[in-house]
């Protein structure tokens, strides 16, 4: 079999080992590193995906599958950053300021880094100058937020406020989630996107960062 | 004989026990409180300030349980005894904080409003099965930084049950232990007749905030009572295994009740907890899940064991309308709460994972804590031994209709359910209308609203009241609260 098609089963299998040994074998082999991200790790992950979302399998197949993603990129990563490939997107997330929920914004990471995002993860109880800071800093693609109090929520609005006086609204997506907020508050905030779990977020920022 | 149910063997519920008091002694507990961190430390526990964790010792612990009372009971807003929490006697509560309301009228949701809020406090004056009413959600028409204490404040004026409540930062304590005070007009007789319960959350796994172990503290300081609602998602932030998130609701809940009762000793406290199995489907923390309930029940025969008063987040529902599942998954919960002797049962009303109310499903849950507290009365004769003369009376009347046994335990056997419980035959139940759950739990609910008598506060406890609460809105930069209804 193709070694990037093996690539991708183990991945489904969650077989990280055996991913970390298929990604070193296909460096070795010359496969452009391209190749073994899109056709190899993420091609498996999306398989994972689909297979999520129709319950085939469960959440924890699905943390298998992004370990063993990690494994892979571990290992490809040195050399994208030597031949400046770009990871498919990078993203700034964190639970918005007084907030302490973080379990919804820590699973949303793991998912958003099985899918090959590189995740810059602020914690908890994160002002607005640190969500832009770090989406500056970082050149971020998105900055995905999290709330789930009614009382906190509203700070969200505060980090795009200061996305607008900063100049970075509009070029970095914002993306945000959490039980007290939904599509219309997304709207009404100014927000680009809502998702309502860890796959949905995956969902719509691979699309934002499809034409990359 | 009343009916019980119960989940632990012994043996088994010592050895939770016993781990979870080793993981206190070995792993310890994480607390981003530099006071609680000193104060376990001068009672002998291992305490390192750069990663804020504190190993505790069996002295601590068995100390907090010999001076945390056994009991305690609440009183109304009038100074009137309203909720025993001893033994196991049951209580029923609504469940708390939510972020939604569901509209009757479009049958979405949509964020509460004052309005609903005192439509909320003024149905839970008629809910006769619903012993004390609780903060059950947040009115976004008031500045975020005062919703938690503005529904105290809403709850106290327009209903006399005592209240389960919650702050969300360290500072909205001091209004709401103020507001407390206006009503019993001292700190001592606050202490001696509690008016509310705390809920505090420790972080599974293992940790607590500054914010809510701040809030214990400041509880215990005027022996507020507080209830531990430490939860363990099982498959996710604890052990799969329901023994094994057993264990560690054990171990967060002991070390919530050391920092209260090293705090001041003898505070009252509830053993509770809102755990729940994790859906690995969907990504979700299911309060109707059969195993969560389990778990809830299992950890409450680990408080009456440590002789402590319980509570649990059960006999609520994940459903998002008013439809079987809402149903089903609240009777089950409530039935299974009672049955294990849970002392304050906070649920009713509840949907959507504790996220969502509907006072239509508050008059609906009314009616099953009706029947659960009739089924924990159980079955026991009432001069039914002999039963000759009966049996001779009722074949010489041919009915016991208006028999003096009849009259005498009528109300005592059978549970009399409101017209939201639908009994009748079809042909009537048609000709009033063919109503559905929902719009016969409506209507009952605009006719309590109808029948609704304000609380008997004097004229000066409802002045400061307001005056406080006004003050504090100031302190947010709200001149003025919104209208509120006589
Ligand atoms: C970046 O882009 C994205 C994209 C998608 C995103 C996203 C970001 N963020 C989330 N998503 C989405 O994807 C995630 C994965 O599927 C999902 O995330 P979720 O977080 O929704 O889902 C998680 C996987 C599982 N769900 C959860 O983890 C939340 C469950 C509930 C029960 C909950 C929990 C567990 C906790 N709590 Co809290 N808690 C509740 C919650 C009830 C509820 N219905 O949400 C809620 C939110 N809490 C509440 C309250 C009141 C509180 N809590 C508090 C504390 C806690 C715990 C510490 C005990 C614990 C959190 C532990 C932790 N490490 O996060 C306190 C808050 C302190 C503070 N300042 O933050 C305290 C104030 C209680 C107190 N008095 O101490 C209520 C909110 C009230 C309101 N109206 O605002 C509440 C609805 C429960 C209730 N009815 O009381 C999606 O929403």
């Amino acid at each position: 079999m193709d070694i990037l098609k093996q690539i991708s089963e183990s991945l489904q299998k969650g077989d990280h080992e055996k991913v970390a040994m298929l990604t070193s074998q296909a460096i070795e082999e010359k496969i452009p590193v391209k190749k073994i991200l899109d056709e190899g790790l993420i091609a498996g992950m999306n398989v994972v995906g689909e297979e999520f979302k129709h319950h085939r399998i469960f959440l924890p197949s699905v943390l298998l599958a992004a370990r063993a993603m990690y494994a892979g990129m571990d290992l490809i990563k040195p050399l994208m950053i030597r031949d400046n490939i770009p990871t498919i997107g990078k993203v700034v997330i964190g639970t918005i300021k007084g907030d302490l929920h973080d379990i919804g914004k820590n699973l949303v990471g793991i998912m958003l880094k099985g899918a090959g995002f590189e995740v810059i993860d602020l914690g908890n109880d994160v002002t607005p100058d640190r969500f832009v800071q770090a989406a500056k800093d970082e050149k971020a693609d998105a900055v995905g937020m999290s709330a789930l109090l009614t009382t906190t929520m509203t700070g969200m609005k505060d980090v795009i406020e200061l996305m607008k006086s900063e100049g970075i609204y509009g070029k970095i997506k914002v993306i945000i989630g959490g039980a007290p907020v939904n599509r219309e508050f997304a709207e009404q905030i100014g927000a680009d996107s809502y998702a309502y779990d860890g796959m949905k977020a995956v969902e719509i920022l691979k699309e934002y960062v499809k034409d990359k | 004989m009343r009916p019980t149910v119960e989940f632990l063997e012994e043996g088994l519920l010592e050895r939770i026990v016993s781990e979870a008091i080793d993981i206190l002694c070995k792993i310890g507990v994480e607390i981003h409180n530099k006071p609680v961190l000193e104060m376990l430390a001068d009672h002998g526990a291992d305490v390192r300030m750069d990663n804020y964790r504190a190993t505790l010792t069996e002295k601590i612990i068995n100390k907090a349980l010999v001076s945390a009372p056994s009991s305690f009971k609440l009183y109304d807003s009038m100074g009137n005894e309203a909720v025993d929490l001893s033994e196991d006697n049951v209580n029923f509560t609504p469940g708390s904080a939510a972020i939604n309301i569901l509209d009757y009228e479009t049958g979405k949701i949509r964020k509460p409003t004052t309005s609903d809020y005192i439509r909320y406090a003024k149905l839970m004056t008629r809910m006769d099965h619903i012993a004390s009413q609780s903060t059950a959600f947040i009115p976004a028409d008031v500045e975020a930084k005062i919703s938690d204490s503005y529904r105290l404040f809403l709850s106290l004026l327009y209903c006399e049950k005592p209240v389960v409540t919650g702050a969300f930062t360290i500072d909205a304590f001091e209004i709401m232990k103020d507001l407390q005070l206006a009503v019993r007009g001292s700190g001592e007789e606050l202490a001696k007749k509690p008016l509310t319960i705390f809920s505090c959350c420790p972080t599974s796994p293992l940790k607590w905030s500054d914010v809510t172990s701040q809030n214990v503290v400041d509880c215990a300081k005027y022996m507020i009572p507080v209830e531990y609602i430490a939860m363990p998602l099982a498959g996710f932030m604890s052990p799969v295994t329901l023994v094994g998130t057993l264990v560690q609701h054990t171990a967060e809940t002991l070390s919530g009740l050391a920092i209260s009762q090293l705090t001041n000793p003898g505070t009252p406290v509830l053993y509770g907890g809102s755990p729940a199995i994790f859906d690995v489907r969907y990504e979700t923390t299911p309060m109707g899940a059969i195993e969560t309930q389990m778990i809830d029940c299992a950890y409450n025969e680990i408080g009456k064991y440590l002789d402590l008063p319980t509570q649990a987040y059960i006999g609520l529902s994940d459903a998002k309308l008013l439809d079987a599942q809402a149903g089903l998954e609240t009777s089950i919960g409530a039935i299974l709460a009672a049955l294990s002797g849970i002392n304050n049962i906070s649920g009713p009303g509840m949907l959507d994972f504790e996220s969502c109310i509907s006072l239509e499903k508050l008059v609906l849950d009314n009616q099953i804590c009706g029947m659960t507290q009739r089924l924990i009365r159980g079955i026991v004769p009432k001069e039914d031994f002999p039963m000759i003369d009966r049996m001779e009376e009722l074949l010489h009347e041919q009915h016991l209709l208006i028999s003096d046994h009849t009259m005498k335990y009528l109300n005592e056997e059978h549970f009399m359910p409101s017209q939201t419980i639908d009994r009748a035959n079809r042909s009537r139940y048609e000709e009033e209308g063919g109503l559905t759950l929902n719009q016969r739990a409506h209507q009952e609910a605009e006719e309590h609203l109808a029948g609704y008598k304000k609380p008997g506060l004097a004229d000066d406890t409802v002045k400061d009241l307001v005056r406080l609460m006004e003050e504090e809105a100031k302190k947010y930069g709200m001149d003025k609260l919104p209208e509120r209804e006589e």
